[in-house]
């Protein structure tokens, strides 16, 4: 055996080795979760079971917490699209010299831990509450409230990222085009620039929902006696383990696995149809040019 | 239910005030108006524009971003008060919640808060070793995804490297739980084959937890090593071979140069997420606080001490803003560059 | 009536940088009047401030005698084709020429109206339906017009639109631009660094230079009887030769250099003693088979020829460094010239220009 295949084999086994490690743990975890022993193990295997899938869709406070966390991500989609997107088209309109103050303070979000931003979003609206001498029922105190507030604080920099990214291919001279030929401001934002950045607002929009959903670290500050899906499963897992908790896992798992799969043949079917638009478009206009006809009157 | 139809009522209202004052400020010839429609701002974006991009980008960074965090940080310089005291003569700035965390009780007969400095220390030093650890373990997948695999069998591997971190963390953690518990796999199979006899608890002994933390970021650390390595024109690998450069040679000196940006970006993430962390030690640590910010959390919702808690806070944001600093100075990488 | 379009001694500056310094012209209505000048010279500077883009700083502008001071480019009876064409690519034919009027609010039976009249115009009658994306770069272009003229601007504003393409179709688009002026008889105003475009398609032409304008005049007058050396040398081939002005009269000046005696026309009034510029054209040089020196004498050896069918182009050194070019018509009869042959050039007075010393165009 040559040395490069021993090399080559040495590659592939620890590239084995590597996604054995990142899905080990979950296979486990889905072989639990048909197995009948009453704690969560994928050895020995007793029996084969479905009976664990049934029980979590029959947890009031599973089902509250999936509620809870949903109102959360719609309110974070509302409240942190639209702040990334002007934080994204205010990047090219600072003055250059507070160009990379305002960078450091829009991304910082993103670099702080989650437990820091959910202590200082309570500890803001809890004293903001005292000072204007809020009731204890009004929106300072509100776990849902706080919640959208403190995650939509890191997630608005994620969305402004992602169109800071779109942005990059846009050409600006269509918004003076749009100007020039009679719209007004508010036109152009709603004509020319919403409908090229409409891809980028529906993936911030997915990207916002799901990491709002999956938020544990700053809802777990700002929740106050709400629950979101996170939080009940986090009470869940430490008071004790029940392979139900794996079934719910197998049926996340397979949801996001299926939408991704999804995602993926809508985007390459797509991708061929622009393909084939492209190279057909390509052929007629090279056409095109060589008979263009006179112009003709009015 | 009340909480939706404020939140509701203030968007609204907000939504009502500025569709209102817009056409007031357009039409109106009044000096306000002259002067706002004055500035080269709003003649570039229009009155509507302008009032939606300061609007929401000064919520944003003002009562978003700056104000909670100047509050927290004022918030620990006070005594814990009740509400009622707010305000009064006694709220006055002290170094007490600072003092705690090194000096404990005054009661207490050890010098230093040996408690929580050890957990502080742990916690930062853990992390560092996660951080590395990672590193070593996602450099090789990054490089051979970007630069050796070929364009199915890459693609392939991209999606299932981002399968296992669409599953929510607690589950994750969970998972490790049911491998590392007194009845877990681990055990069980240990057991069967007759290796030993009473289980180990690896929860007590943190294994669980060290492992748990290890596994929860490391995705983050592959994916931008990966994109910066994939901008890397393969060719600049192949002279360096085809100049006689060892393996080693040609990874310090063509490729990690090269993908410093992305390294950079990877440690900081990992780093910042794991000192972070607070699901994964809730689940898998022991009964005792083992990582900073569950002691942070305890303030907060066992122990009553907001106060003491935003110090610990603070505390553990200095930590991580020293380390995001360090990581640029060696790397010579802007902010930019991380956070990507 | 009043006329198209005032530019009041405008200036425009972004912070110490002077763009355009002192701009002071009017151009008629339905007049297709051109900038010309190298990139960076102002010119589209000046065309973005008709539009309203930029803003004065000194100087106003009007528009059939209104004062265009504080009203936005979307309020301007303008309309402005970019370089790049700008136009918008998620929409398709037919709404990117009706943008203007669906912003107006026109309905949509009149929109669609409209833009299949313009369609036809441009002869895509049958491609309102496509997308930008399946249009040839020609096709582009005429979009680009249509969708201008469709918000019926007073002044159509052409921003250097043809130098994307090729060299073929962009000569056929001269014509068309022109006869599309015509036919809708507005005024143009059009910028180009390229002299063949504003010479074949403009009633008049300023020629810009360092934010300056040059000259302004018809394209003969610009070519024959250039007022700057910037002028003489930017637009067409020119031969400079430096020198001092030795003596006048109401018409000529004759500069003396190293080839002793030249004469040309003295238009801008120079005096003697003055440093000038004797300017020649290629084309207005002959060979000079006399034994006595004529007037205009200039000894030169051959450098090397080019032969380009209908024209035959004479590099030549002279006494100076710059080597001298000659151009003669093909009439068919071979020349036997080798390189480092002497060669006697001469040229009539009339057609050379001797003017003040100041910026050259870079070749």
């Amino acid at each position: 055996m040559t040395s490069e295949k021993i090399n080559k084999y040495m590659v592939r086994f620890y590239i084995a080795l590597f996604f054995l490690y990142l899905f080990g743990p979950l296979i486990m975890m889905g072989i639990s979760s048909f197995n009948t022993t009453t704690y969560p193990t994928a050895y020995p295997i007793e029996g084969f079971t479905t009976k664990w899938f049934t029980k979590p869709a029959n947890d009031r406070m599973m089902i509250k917490g999936i509620m809870t966390s949903l109102w959360i991500g719609i309110g974070v989609i509302c409240l942190a699209v639209p702040i990334g997107l002007a934080a994204a088209l205010m990047m090219t309109q600072v003055p250059k010299k507070m160009q990379s103050i305002y960078y450091t303070i829009v991304v910082s979000p993103v670099l702080m831990p989650g437990v820091i931003l959910g202590i200082s979003t309570l500890v803001f609206w809890d004293r903001l509450g005292v000072w204007i001498d809020a009731d204890y029922d009004s929106i300072f105190y509100r776990g849902i409230f706080l919640t959208i507030i403190g995650q939509s604080t890191f997630i608005s920099a994620y969305c402004m990222l992602v169109f800071l990214a779109r942005l990059q291919r846009f050409d600006r001279t269509q918004e003076e085009a749009a100007l020039d030929l009679g719209a007004t401001h508010v036109q152009v934002f709603w004509k020319i620039l919403v409908p090229f950045l409409r891809p980028a607002i529906a993936s911030a929009a997915v990207l916002a929902f799901l990491t709002s959903f999956e938020n544990y670290n700053t809802t777990l500050f700002t929740k106050q006696a709400e629950n979101t899906l996170t939080t009940v499963l986090a009470g869940k897992v430490r008071l004790g383990t029940d392979p139900s908790l794996s079934a719910l896992a197998v049926v996340i798992v397979a949801i996001t696995i299926i939408g991704a799969i999804a995602h993926e043949i809508y985007r390459r079917r797509e991708q061929r149809i622009a393909d084939a638009a492209a190279e057909a478009a390509k052929h007629a206009a090279m056409e095109a040019d060589k008979n263009m006809a006179p112009i003709g009157s009015l | 239910m009340s909480d939706f139809t404020s939140i509701f009522m203030a968007v609204f209202l907000a939504v009502l005030l500025a569709i209102v004052l817009a056409p007031m400020v357009q039409k109106n010839g009044t000096v306000l108006s002259e002067y706002i429609r004055g500035i080269t701002f709003v003649q570039r974006n229009g009155i509507f524009l302008s009032t939606y991009l300061i609007g929401a980008v000064l919520l944003w960074i003002v009562v978003m971003i700056i104000l909670p965090q100047l509050y927290m940080i004022d918030f620990s310089f006070r005594h814990n008060l009740p509400p009622s005291k707010i305000g009064g003569p006694e709220d006055v700035y002290t170094l007490k919640n600072y003092a705690y965390l090194l000096f404990g009780r005054e009661s207490d007969d050890a010098m230093f808060n040996w408690l929580h400095l050890k957990v502080f220390v742990r916690t930062i030093v853990a992390s560092i070793l996660i951080t590395g650890l990672a590193f070593v373990l996602c450099y090789p997948i990054a490089y051979y995804l970007a630069q050796t695999a070929k364009g199915s069998i890459a693609r392939l591997f991209l999606v299932c490297l981002i399968v296992p971190f669409w599953v929510n963390e607690i589950l994750r953690a969970f998972s490790f739980r049911i491998l590392f518990g007194s009845s877990g796999l681990i055990n069980s199979v240990l057991i069967s084959m007759g290796i030993m006899d009473t289980p180990i608890d690896f929860i007590k002994a943190d294994v669980a937890m060290y492992a748990g933390l290890s596994y929860a970021y490391i995705l983050l650390m592959i994916f931008p090593i990966y994109n910066a390595i994939e901008s890397l024109d393969h060719a600049q690998v192949e002279a360096a071979r085809d100049l006689g450069s060892p393996w080693w040679r040609i990874h310090w000196r063509v490729v990690m140069p090269h993908a410093k940006p992305g390294i950079a970006s990877g440690c900081t993430m990992v780093f910042m997420l794991t000192a972070g962390a607070l699901a994964v030690p809730q689940i898998l640590g022991g009964p005792s606080s083992l990582w900073f910010t569950q002691i942070i959390f305890d303030w907060f919702f066992t122990g009553g001490d907001w106060t003491r808690g935003s110090a610990y806070a603070f505390v553990l944001l200095g930590a991580c803003i020293i380390f995001v600093m360090a990581v640029m100075k060696i790397f010579k990488v802007n902010l930019g560059e991380i956070a990507k | 009536m009043s006329s198209g379009v005032d530019l009041d001694h405008i200036s425009i500056k972004f912070g110490d940088f002077t763009a355009v310094d002192d701009a002071n012209l009017t151009i008629e209505r339905g007049e297709f009047f051109s900038f010309l000048g190298p990139s960076g010279c102002g010119k589209t500077t000046i065309l973005r401030a008709v539009s309203g883009f930029n803003e004065l700083s000194e100087g106003s502008i009007r528009i059939n005698g209104v004062d265009m001071k504080g009203i936005g480019p979307n309020k301007r009876p303008t309309a402005l084709i970019f370089q790049n064409l700008a136009l918008f690519p998620l929409m398709t034919v037919s709404e990117n020429i009706a943008f203007g009027l669906e912003v107006a609010g026109v309905k949509l039976a009149d929109r669609r109206k409209r833009a299949g009249e313009l369609l036809k115009l441009i002869a895509l009658g049958d491609q309102g339906d496509k997308k930008i994306s399946e249009l040839s770069g020609g096709q582009k272009q005429r979009v680009a017009i249509a969708r201008a003229l469709a918000v019926e601007p007073e002044v159509l504003l052409l921003d250097e639109p043809l130098s994307a393409l090729d060299l073929k179709l962009r000569q056929h688009m001269r014509t068309e631009l022109r006869n599309i002026q015509q036919r809708v008889g507005i005024t143009f105003i059009y910028i180009t660094h390229d002299q063949g475009e504003a010479l074949t398609m403009s009633d008049r032409i300023a020629v810009m230079s360092a934010g300056i304008i040059q000259q302004v005049g018809d394209g003969a007058t610009i070519y024959n009887n250039p007022r700057t050396s910037f002028v003489a040398s930017f637009v067409g081939e020119n031969n400079p030769f430096f020198g001092k002005v030795t003596k006048t009269d109401d018409k000529y000046a004759v500069i003396e250099n190293e080839h002793g005696s030249l004469r040309g026309c003295n238009n801008q009034g120079l005096k003697i003693g003055d440093d000038a510029i004797l300017f020649i054209r290629p084309e207005s040089l002959a060979l000079y088979n006399g034994k006595k020196p004529a007037e205009n004498h200039i000894e030169t050896s051959v450098l090397s020829q080019e032969f380009e069918g209908q024209s035959v182009h004479l590099h030549m050194k002279g006494s100076g460094d710059k080597a001298i070019v000659m151009s003669s018509t093909n009439d068919g009869s071979p020349i036997a010239l080798t390189q480092g042959d002497g060669v006697k050039l001469t040229f009539n007075a009339d057609r050379a220009v001797v003017l003040p010393v100041g910026e050259l165009a870079d070749e």
